[in-house]
């Protein structure tokens, strides 16, 4: 009863006194039902006094009416009340539960469930300081273990306890802990997982949970409470870290005060410190550390500060303060960890938004170099992520970003991914290092430029991209435009979908992933040519949105035209001028846009072309007098 | 230097709130002038200090809250120096909705519910948030501190996001919102310790004193103005009580106590044993009614 000391009837001033004090420790249970997870969970939740009579009753009602435990209360039904939404379909991923004693508050991620169960775990373990792998104990160590393992060393929680279960059920053996023991410390060593601690326990009869069980008198470590009282909290040591203050928001209340309010990453900050702002590079001083009750000497890691620098210096959101003496990295390519965690798979080459500490910014996965299988952990090939795979991935950013490796900070090197046009968060990623190249190539400033080159050919150079169905007439009608600019003396290029995979592209197939990285290469050849002065006419099926918008944005404002070859299936399938259509039917030809493939209409194009409604000829004469109009045609 | 349990949660909640007004286009805060309002403004404070929360307050009014609730908010406004917004849904004048005629479902769903969403499209505001908290019902347990609404102010479960880390995800399209929970880790002990240790008014009513009350159905109702019909032969009596939670007066059962500073109040809590919503009539209506309520745009 650790909730309950009789403090509270005595002097209730002084047990408010001793639970200001109290530390915060965040923790995650990783095992199935069957393990007793969630009979732990209501079990701790019970014993430190969390529950009201009115859930107290309400549990007895359903434990008679649901339990597995004839009369006794049934403490997993607590924690399991979510059938009612399995029903609905809705997906459970992390419940949070609280509960509290008298040294610490408790904030346990509890995450049921097994088909999303790598997407749901590192949710809840990124903010856990410390993981109970639940074990049962008649079954010992199984690949769920292995894989709970992984993924939370994965991310980065440094105190593991292995909470060996129904040891009423083995009459409480010690050969059969310690055996246990032993076959979870030879594979702990294999992932260079340390600092475990192993506790036998029953969480259905309470034998180690809050006092030390009279039928293991042979165990002589703590309870799991006593464990959860005293473990180190992450953030302690995050304290010892470097100062990093990742600018949130830029407090300016009038023009005498600019503050900048975050909260603190790493380290230690105090009036008259050193610091350097990243990416920029530029140094200052802390001048004070601004609260509501009055300026601080000092502030600490996981703090919400607000600072104000002794210099003027141009500081936004996004950017780190970090102690000048030890700064974050700055770079635009890294390796990383990506745990996916959408339905829509990962393309590489695709663009996403990828928010770390308070930057977001466009960057894209330039290689999977393996993926993980969390079971075995084998290293396997991939060329594209599924939903809960893991992969290390090369990724590339459109700048640079201040960061740290993710085992030095959970705050400054773990990042999420965001599907553009969705919005979703699609993944989790964890920085290992920056590569080397991003630090070493720097683009080369030359001379003639594409002005100079558009000057000399009289034209504005652009891209008339157009995309549509197999059959629409793409290349039709781009080849009627190429040759009417031509006579009027054009300097023109037409980029088409076949020839180019028959030469640059031929390494491509037709997966979506190898349809990203067409359209990338295309779009940046289109960008080359832009640059040489040239009205680029590219003529490909592009059929994802995402990828159009790829292209669009290598461009410049106003160089992009989308052009809408616009053809129902129906009608394109009927043209059918290669038989592709045909074949596909037949199913000879898989991913076949249109048929088992699909095809992401335009929003708004510049140009939209209807050809039900039009000859080739005329939608030839309509493309060049809008490029005319749009002045491209005037030197 | 260990930070103690309250100052963590402070600087999260505190986090969340400059995340949404560096992100957000037209961010709200929800204030029901309850504690937990209470303390929400008052991290509000905090995290823009010297700056005031760059925010309005929005308080969806029934009509039918205490009188005590009016006046303390007006003062809490001027006090702080903030921009109160107050919504009341004109249907619901207009056909005079009153928890006594049309009963606790029908008087929430338009008074709050309807008049919430109402009030969110009128200002076009794209992020609010609200006090609530994850310990308080078993089907908040799971709810994530950014929530998504779609265009019609829906809470589609299926399609909410992860939060990992303190990454918040804030994103939307055109149309759509987010309820934002800044206090979603916050437990009932936290909010009272936190009131205590920092000083911050609350309305009067959480502290015991003699009122005005009628026995119906078992709950104490106090009598707080004369549109309470009383039924033959009840006469309201001065019985020494206090709220746990604040809400429609009609609809908020008092308890008998003495309790009338924050410890004792705080020790009340901690040696009474049953949790503070069964104080709110609105949550016996149906077994999964929070659930339901939620996906119709109730907080």
């Amino acid at each position: 009863m650790a909730h309950v000391s009789d403090l509270i009837a005595d002097d209730i001033e002084q047990y408010l006194h001793l639970h200001q004090h109290k530390g915060l420790l965040r923790f995650i249970t990783c095992g199935s039902v069957d393990d007793g997870k969630s009979t732990l969970i209501g079990r701790l939740l019970y014993e430190s006094q969390m529950l009201f009579e009115d859930h107290l009753a309400a549990l007895q009602a359903d434990s008679r009416r649901w339990g597995t435990q004839g009369e006794e209360i049934d403490f997993a039904l607590l924690v399991d009340g979510l059938a009612a939404e399995r029903e609905q379909g809705i997906t459970i991923d992390v419940a949070y539960r609280f509960f509290s004693t008298d040294r610490r508050k408790f904030i346990v991620a509890d995450t049921p469930g097994h088909e999303q169960y790598t997407r749901n775990m590192v949710t809840g373990a990124s903010t856990a300081d410390v993981a109970i792998l639940m074990v049962d104990a008649r079954k010992g160590i199984l690949t769920q273990t292995r894989r709970h393992s992984y993924l939370v060393s994965l991310l980065g929680i440094r105190a593991i306890v292995v909470a060996i279960n129904k040891m009423d059920l083995v009459d409480y053996s010690e050969p059969v802990y310690r055996r246990i023991r032993e076959d979870y410390e030879a594979f702990a060593r294999q992932i260079g997982v340390e600092a475990v601690t192993f506790i036998p326990v029953s969480a259905f009869k309470g034998d180690n949970i809050v006092s030390p069980s009279p039928n293991m008198d042979w165990y002589r470590g703590p309870t799991l409470m006593g464990y959860l009282e005293t473990v180190e909290i992450d953030e302690d040591r995050m304290q010892a870290a470097p100062l990093r203050l990742p600018v949130q928001w830029v407090n300016r209340p009038n023009l005498d005060f600019r503050g900048y309010a975050g909260t603190l990453a790493g380290g230690v900050v105090r009036p008259g410190d050193r610091i350097r702002v990243q990416p920029s590079g530029k140094e200052s001083t802390v001048a004070r550390i601004v609260t509501r009750d009055g300026d601080l000497e000092q502030a600490v890691a996981g703090q919400s500060v607000t600072l104000t620098l002794t210099d003027e210096i141009d500081i936004s959101r996004g950017d780190m303060i970090s102690a000048a003496r030890e700064p974050a990295g700055t770079a635009d390519q890294f390796e990383t960890t990506l745990i996916w965690m959408h339905d829509e798979p990962l393309l590489p080459g695709r663009q996403y938004l990828l928010k770390l500490g308070t930057r977001t910014v466009t960057a894209s996965v330039t290689t999977i170099k393996y993926q993980v299988n969390v079971n075995t952990l084998e290293h396997t090939a991939a060329k594209k992520l599924e939903l809960n795979a893991i992969g290390v991935c090369n990724i590339s950013l459109d700048r640079p970003v201040a960061f740290d490796p993710y085992t030095d900070n959970r705050d400054t090197g773990g990042f999420i991914l965001i599907d553009r046009l969705s919005n979703n968060t699609v993944a989790a990623g964890l920085i290992h290092f920056a590569l080397r190249r991003s630090q070493n190539i720097h683009l080369q400033p030359v001379d003639i430029n594409q002005e100079a080159h558009a000057r000399l050919k009289g034209q504005r150079p652009c891209v008339l991209w157009f995309t549509g169905l197999s059959g629409a007439g793409k290349s039709t009608i781009a080849n009627l435009v190429e040759k009417k600019l031509h006579a009027e003396g054009r300097h023109t290029y037409l980029l088409d979908g076949d020839n180019i995979r028959h030469g640059l592209n031929k390494d491509l197939g037709f997966t979506d992933a190898d349809r990203v990285e067409n359209i990338r290469r295309v779009g940046e050849v289109a960008r080359l040519m832009v640059d040489a002065g040239l009205i680029v006419l590219t003529a490909f099926i592009s059929p994802f949105r995402s990828e159009r918008q790829m292209a669009r944005e290598l461009l410049k404002d106003g160089e992009f035209l989308e052009i809408f070859v616009d053809t129902p299936l129906e009608a394109a399938e009927a043209r059918d001028p290669k038989g592709l259509y045909r074949k596909a039917r037949r199913g000879e030809l898989k991913n076949f846009t249109g048929i088992d493939s699909p095809y992401e209409r335009p929003e708004s194009p510049e140009i939209h072309v209807d050809t039900t409604r039009m000859t080739p000829e005329a939608a030839a004469d309509l493309i060049v007098e809008h490029i005319r109009n749009g002045g491209y045609l005037a030197p | 230097m260990t930070l103690t349990h309250l100052q963590r949660l402070e600087a999260e909640s505190i986090h969340i709130m400059r995340e949404v007004a560096a992100e957000a286009d037209n961010p709200v805060m929800l204030y029901s002038v309850g504690k937990d309002s209470a303390v929400m403004l008052h991290l509000a404070m905090k995290a823009f200090h010297p700056s005031v929360p760059p925010f309005p307050l929005l308080h969806v009014d029934t009509r039918w809250k205490f009188r005590e609730m009016y006046a303390f908010r007006d003062r809490m406004a001027r006090e702080l120096g903030l921009d109160l917004l107050v919504h009341i849904n004109p249907d619901g004048v207009e056909k005079d909705i009153n928890p006594f005629t049309h009963g606790s479902a029908i008087h929430t769903d338009i008074m709050k519910t309807e008049a919430l969403k109402q009030a969110l499209t009128h200002y076009g505001f794209d992020v609010a948030f609200g006090g609530a908290r994850r310990d308080e019902e078993k089907s908040r347990a799971k709810e994530r501190v950014f929530s998504f609404r779609t265009a019609q102010h829906r809470w589609d479960p299926k399609n909410q996001r992860p939060e990992l880390w303190k990454l918040y995800n804030a994103r939307k399209h055109p149309g759509e919102s987010i309820r934002v929970f800044p206090l979603s880790n916050w437990t009932e002990l936290d909010i009272w310790q936190y009131i205590h240790l920092e000083n911050i008014p609350i309305v009067p009513l959480y502290f015991s004193a003699m009122r005005p009350v009628v026995e119906r159905n078992g709950t104490l109702i106090m009598v707080d103005d004369d549109r309470m019909p009383l039924n033959p032969g009840e006469t309201p009596m001065l019985r020494s009580v206090r709220f746990r939670t604040l809400g429609c007066y009609p609809l908020t059962g008092a308890v008998e106590s003495t309790a009338d500073t924050l410890p004792a109040i705080i020790q009340e809590m901690l040696l009474t044993r049953t949790s503070e919503r069964q104080g709110r009539v609105i949550d016996h209506d149906s077994a999964a009614s929070m659930e339901k309520k939620k996906q119709e745009g109730y907080f």
